[in-house]
């Protein structure tokens, strides 16, 4: 009875989650970018968007991890896989020359650079303990600090919309 | 028997009880909704299996079962085995969320229960946000099947569901507002006490209520949105290649949504579990009974509107969401920052 409350216990807690949606994260993620099949890809993709969802979920922020499948899983990806789906966009075919791929590689030695200093955690300290729920996050996006800042960027999304109906559409 | 070991028992036990309940709810509705429909043009309807037709979603049920199952030759394979299964798992996830009466203490032990299978801080979005990830459904079933019909289908039903979800999520920032809160337990605490309080009264979120109910109705490819599977233009629509059990998980996922969303309009308009009447009795399982009856009150509404609106032409639906709904909605959400900001604070 101890052992399977243990047990219980350790498959509900948090590093045990971590770990489980990390690993889907990644798989899917290394899907995202050896997948041939182009929709196959963008599937891949929405696996790793919801995995890093239930991350953000993890850490305390529910209203992050909503928002990350709103707008990029329920919006997002599925205008990427209307593209792809009407324009039929066939399997890839292995492409670029010698200096796309010594690009490639020397791209891939720097983040595994990166990622090594990462992981051994040298010069890296944690971060403080912050409070991510609803209210505090909406009190600092709101807040006076980016109050400026947040509208600025609607103004600009505005404007994107009304370009991209007008390029669209030749006559209004 | 250690809490811990308690409270996942218990939970197990009301994820099992309510994916029951909403089965038997999604077959009777299948039921209900033929024979409701029939009343309502003069005919009889489905009465021949059992008393009063009763026993016709258990035939229809084992008839699907047995059906031959037919796959297009040149179908995705795994895409067209994985839209069902989103729809339905979308359909049963956002409604995991959802409260339905206030905790009670189960009778004869002193074991308090929430009814309601996750109390999420951001109940409202999660919903929205797993709600979003059912179009995927739409869109796979639409175009793994390589079936004109099913791609235009698709393609429809895909776009009318953006179109409406917008106005959708714009209403729910009303009730968010009211409330202060984006839980669904508090957006029905804010409504407590009298039947004036109910956010469906005119002074507090009327508009919304209206917009939120058509968009719903759109979300859901009801009548007169349901012409995403018009069948003079497009056979079926998006579901038209699917036969036997898949073609039954497809229609089971549309009947659920559309208790998810009876069950929302409920808890967000209707003033969920409250009575709203004084001489009315309270506490105890009281609560889950009042509940009940606004969800059935609210899926007779949905049968309703099949029964008495004719469809939308497409054009009309497009101007209809966008240039009607959208701006109503924004208009309420201006008018409720107002008040919330001049005299609630």
């Amino acid at each position: 009875m101890a052992g399977l409350e243990r047990l219980l216990q350790f498959v509900v807690s948090e590093v045990f989650l971590f770990y489980v949606f990390s690993l889907v994260a990644v798989a899917s993620a290394l899907g995202v970018v050896l997948q041939r099949n182009p929709i196959r890809s963008a599937f891949s993709l929405i696996v790793t968007l919801c995995s890093l969802s239930a991350i953000y979920g993890l850490l305390g922020s529910p209203f992050i991890a909503a928002l990350q499948v709103i707008v990029y899983a329920g919006a997002i990806m599925v205008l990427f896989l209307f593209v792809l789906m009407l324009l039929n966009v066939r399997r890839e075919e292995p492409s670029g020359g010698r200096a796309t791929r010594s690009a490639a590689i020397l791209l891939a030695l720097v983040l595994a650079g990166q990622l090594g200093v990462a992981l051994t955690g040298a010069g890296v300290t944690p971060a403080a303990g912050f409070d991510a729920s609803t209210a505090s996050f909406a009190r600092v996006l709101f807040g006076v600090r980016f109050l400026y800042v947040f509208e600025a960027t609607s103004i600009l999304i505005v404007a994107a919309l009304v370009g991209a109906v007008l390029v669209a559409k030749k006559e209004l | 028997m250690t809490p811990i070991l308690r409270d996942l028992l218990l939970m197990l036990l009301k994820i099992v009880i309510m994916t029951n309940v909403l089965l038997g709810l999604f077959s009777l509705m299948t039921l209900v909704e033929r024979r409701v429909l029939a009343f309502m043009q003069f005919r009889l309807g489905p009465n021949r299996v059992g008393p009063f037709g009763l026993f016709q979603p258990i035939a229809d049920g084992i008839k699907l079962f047995f059906k031959e199952e037919v796959m297009p030759a040149a179908a995705n394979t795994w895409a067209f085995f994985a839209a069902p299964a989103v729809a339905v798992t979308a359909a049963f996830m956002a409604i995991a969320t959802v409260p339905y009466g206030p905790p009670f203490t189960l009778p004869f032990t002193n074991i308090r229960v929430n009814p309601q299978i996750a109390d999420l801080d951001v109940g409202l979005l999660f919903i929205l946000a797993v709600t979003s990830l059912g179009v995927y459904s739409v869109v796979l079933a639409g175009w793994s099947a390589n079936s004109k019909y099913s791609l235009l289908g698709g393609l429809r039903s895909s776009a009318q569901m953006f179109s409406y979800e917008l106005a959708l999520g714009m209403a729910f920032v009303g009730v968010i507002m009211l409330a202060g809160s984006f839980r669904i337990s508090d957006i029905v605490a804010a409504q407590g006490g009298s039947i004036l309080n109910w956010n469906v009264m005119p002074w507090r979120q009327g508009l919304a209520a209206v917009v939120y109910f058509i968009a719903a109705m759109a979300e859901v490819s009801r009548t007169p949105f349901d012409l995403p599977e018009g069948e003079t233009e497009l056979v079926a629509g998006y579901h038209t290649e699917y036969s036997s059990m898949k073609f039954a998980l497809m229609q089971m996922a549309e009947y659920i949504n559309m208790i998810t969303v009876s069950v929302l309009t409920t808890n967000l308009f209707l003033g969920g579990w409250n009575p709203g009447l004084s001489f009315l009795p309270t506490g105890g399982l009281w609560g889950l009974v009042y509940f009940a009856l606004k969800v059935f009150f609210v899926l007779f509404v949905f049968i309703w509107m099949r029964g008495t609106v004719p469809r939308f032409r497409y054009d009309q639906l497009m101007h209809f969401g966008w240039k009607v709904l959208i701006p109503l909605a924004a208009l309420n959400v201006l008018g409720t920052a107002a008040v919330v900001a001049l005299w609630k604070r």
